[in-house]
């Protein structure tokens, strides 16, 4: 009999609150999910991806530049706009939900190694489709990578294939083909974001798999293990080969850029973990606050700190790595293998304790549970 | 006089109305029939027993296997079959292809492992030995003599007992610190229901979860008693259809909360159960009002099959109670290791998940590499997997077969594995010094999970 009458006056109480409330929902007890999205939106989000738009014009600019006058020195300045927008794409890589994922933004944009039969096999036809997904390892930053730092030895080399009136053309159009094509696959994507998206993203905090938090949390550690941990570091190391290959490293062609992009999507992760606004210190809402929250109801061990001092640990590894990955992992691929270590960490804290603290299924699966 | 007699005879000889168990079979069938065509729709069959190109056994039942597009085949056999339960129509043929179907469907891969399937197997399993088709059913209507009112009582109380075990060891198993001093897993799991209307602001608040905590176990244990007595059996159905709509409401669990708010009807009176089948016309007036013609089912007791089918009735409900307890054979913790977890009623007692990977060691060459695991398994196998160490050790052997198969010889495999249980932070679940290709499978302790270093007392 108690326990019904408990049953019974906890379901009157919240009846009876909710009449009191109407709708209530700032209360104290609650963390404000949607200010977390809204910070992700509109301090993270949408900022990052017109940093990278802008970057992604001058590197469009530029390359349309160096098709009409091919000089070593206009070669220079490509790749600065180049490696400029490329590590701007880190900043961004990790949102793939929306529009950017029904484009497959990331595939398109940075897949690796590039498959440069193929693309050499497409400069000289002069016919291909770049929206096809077997395209996808001819094009985006690995693309141009290899167009302006692979194609010769030398730099005089490189200019003259955009200079010689046999190869100019071919080799001119195809260049800024890539850069035209990265920088319409960003403006649809921004536009959705600044065109009702960002609503729809906004308004979706409900605790559903589909939802916005549910969503962007499974693709933040998609992206930190599948391409953070396994594209950049792991895979080129020889993690899951056994056999490193140096070829596999990230813009392999621009030889000692490797470290710098890692380090940037590293804090690119670290930063949206804690909220922190883009291109500021500014902490907002974000994974941290919500795990002290839910903290506060289930006084475990203080995740947010595991998470943060592992990101330390990570940063200071891979502080010893060489510029060059590709050195690296031909003179020492243990440092290279520590690194991987230290990332792995992390992911075993963000896939078991993060997700299992917020209550979030991994790659959600639609099935019945008991 | 006739009721003195009647007392004196034995449990065995008693009988009661026909009713109970006829709308029990009407519901189960229905509700089962409902189950496998949801399952098809929504895609399941495609998306657990096709596509995945390795399946999960249980130990000892490796031979049974997904039939390809066959197994579409199975999934129409049980699905037919529970229709034809529900009309009564050839029913013993019916129960026994229902049972079997729906048995080899939950053997083909354990990731799919709930309780309530294996509710389902039992209840089929019980209901082919009971004359659920001589009241109400097709049968009976096509030969008359078949027709009974009154049946054994010992054939309905033999569900009752059933759900009884199910509530009561379900409750039983909610009897540990986790649950009722820490409040875990309901403290992880309810303040996701955040946005549900009026309850969400309740499912922050940590007395709720404390509340429900216990609120769940004094219900799971006594539930089965409230039912048995007249005087409660209201309060205990109201409680029933309360507990499992609020579950249905916070859970994904699907067909369940129906199958028990239908199955646990059959501890109404023959009156109900009467009145319910003639509200559905389900009754021919003859049946409900002849008093002379009422028709008795007697066993005979002295029969060599009725003496078997009570001695196999006792041994299985023999071991329905002490099989549940059989994890006390095992050292350890029994959330942390799983060594006997399932087939225990430990229903939404714990919240688990790992990350494993597995480093293979070609033992010549001392070359190594860790296996990608979405290329061997689902994602939903690889979530179960990551925690559960059977599953560990059987997907080890697969690898090591496939990388022989590649011409790998001398094979090591060793795990990475963490896993995380009710809130704790996650630690090291498995040796990772074990090579586990020399590693058999068997109902032995397995001494390669790394001790679990906390203690979680009670049962």
């Amino acid at each position: 009999m108690k326990v019904q009458q408990a049953l019974f006056i906890l379901l009157t109480a919240s009846i009876f609150y909710s009449c009191d409330s109407g709708g209530d929902d700032t209360s104290e007890d609650n963390f404000d999910r949607q200010a977390m999205l809204v910070n992700w939106a509109d301090n993270i989000i949408i900022p990052a991806y017109q940093d990278y738009e802008e970057k992604l014009e001058t590197l469009n600019q530029e390359a349309n530049s160096f098709a009409n006058t091919p000089t070593a020195n206009q070669l220079v300045v490509l790749r600065e706009s180049w490696m400029s927008a490329y590590k701007a794409w880190q900043w961004v890589a990790m949102f793939e939900i929306g529009r950017a994922e029904t484009i497959g933004l990331q595939g398109y944009t940075n897949s690796y190694p590039v498959d440069v039969a193929n693309m050499l096999a497409n400069i000289e036809s002069g016919n291909y489709n770049l929206e096809l997904p077997s395209r996808r390892d001819q094009q985006g930053f690995g693309g141009l990578d290899y167009l302006i730092n692979g194609l010769a030895d030398s730099d005089t080399e490189i200019v003259a294939r955009y200079a010689d009136s046999n190869t100019a053309e071919a080799h001119q159009t195809y260049l800024t083909d890539l850069t035209s094509r990265l920088l319409s696959l960003t403006s649809d994507v921004l536009d959705d974001w600044q065109n009702g998206y960002r609503e729809t993203f906004v308004n979706n905090d409900g605790s559903s798999a589909t939802g916005a938090v549910n969503k962007l949390t499974n693709d933040y550690i998609f992206y930190f293990e599948k391409h953070l941990r396994a594209s950049k570091v792991g895979v080129p190391a020889g993690v899951f080969s056994g056999t490193p290959d140096a070829t596999d490293v990230e813009a392999y062609y621009s030889t000692s850029f490797s470290k710098a992009l890692f380090k940037e999507a590293l804090a690119a992760s670290e930063a949206f973990f804690n909220g922190r606004h883009f291109g500021s210190g500014t902490l907002g809402s974000g994974f941290s606050d919500y795990l002290n929250y839910l903290n506060t109801i289930k006084e475990g061990p203080d995740l947010v700190e595991i998470i943060n001092d592992q990101f330390s640990v990570i940063a200071s590894t891979s502080d010893q790595l060489a510029d060059s990955f590709s050195d690296q992992i031909k003179n020492d691929n243990t440092l290279m293998l520590n690194t991987y270590d230290e990332l792995q960490t992390n992911v075993i804290s963000f896939k078991i304790d993060m997700l299992q603290a917020l209550n979030i299924k991994v790659d959600y699966v639609d099935a019945d549970g008991d | 006089m006739l009721m003195e007699t009647d007392l004196k005879v034995s449990y065995w000889q008693r009988s009661t109305s026909a009713a109970p168990l006829a709308v029990f079979r009407i519901l189960f069938g229905g509700l089962m029939f409902v189950g496998v065509v949801r399952f098809w729709l929504n895609g399941w069959i495609e998306k657990l027993y096709i596509e995945p190109q390795f399946f999960f056994s249980y130990y000892g039942f490796e031979w049974i296997k997904p039939l390809g597009s066959f197994t579409y085949f199975i999934f129409i056999l049980c699905g037919i079959s529970a229709l034809l339960i529900a009309l009564g129509y050839k029913y013993r043929m019916a129960i026994v292809v229902f049972f079997l179907s729906f048995t080899y469907i939950e053997l083909m891969d354990k990731t799919t492992y709930l309780n309530h399937y294996y509710f389902v197997s039992l209840i089929s399993f019980i209901l082919i030995f009971l004359p659920a088709n001589c009241f109400a059913s097709l049968d009976v209507r096509s030969n008359p003599n078949i027709r009974f009112d009154r049946i054994p009582k010992w054939n309905i109380d033999c569900l009752k007992l059933m759900l009884g075990i199910v509530y009561f060891y379900a409750g039983l198993a909610k009897i540990n610190s986790d649950w009722l001093i820490e409040a875990m897993p309901l403290k992880i799991w309810l303040p996701g229901g955040y946005d549900l209307p009026i309850l969400g602001y309740w499912l922050q608040q940590a007395w709720v979860h404390y509340l429900l905590s216990w609120v769940g176990m004094l219900y799971d244990l006594s539930v089965p008693f409230l039912l048995l007595y007249a005087t409660t059996r209201w309060y205990g159905y109201t409680l029933v259809v309360i507990f499992h709509v609020l579950t249905s409401l916070l859970f994904p669990i699907g067909m369940f909360p129906y199958l028990m708010i239908a199955c646990t009807l059959i501890f109404f009176s023959p009156q109900v159960h009467l009145s319910l089948l003639s509200k559905f016309r389900l009754l021919r007036p003859a049946s409900a009002k002849n008093i002379n013609a009422v028709r008795t089912l007697h066993e005979n007791s002295n029969s060599l099959y009725q003496k078997i089918k009570m001695g196999g009735f006792i041994v299985f409900f023999a071991l329905q109670l002490a099989v549940p307890f059989r994890y006390l054979l095992y050292p350890d913790e029994l959330f942390w290791t799983e060594e006997g977890f399932r087939f225990s009623w430990r229903v939404m007692l714990m919240e688990k998940a790992g990350a494993t990977s597995f480093k293979v060691q070609d033992g010549n060459t001392d070359k190594r590499f860790y296996v990608e695991n979405s290329d061997f398994l689902t994602s939903f196998q690889e979530k179960q997997m990551s925690f559960q160490p059977d599953f560990i050790l059987e997907y080890a052997h697969h690898l090591e077969k496939h990388y022989r198969s590649l011409g790998y010889q001398n094979i090591e495999i060793y795990v990475d594995s963490f896993v995380a249980l009710n809130g704790r932070p996650s630690k090291r679940y498995i040796d990772p010094t074990v090579d586990l290709t020399k590693v058999k499978e068997s109902f032995k302790h397995k001494n390669w999970i790394l001790p679990f270093d906390d203690e979680i007392k009670g049962l």
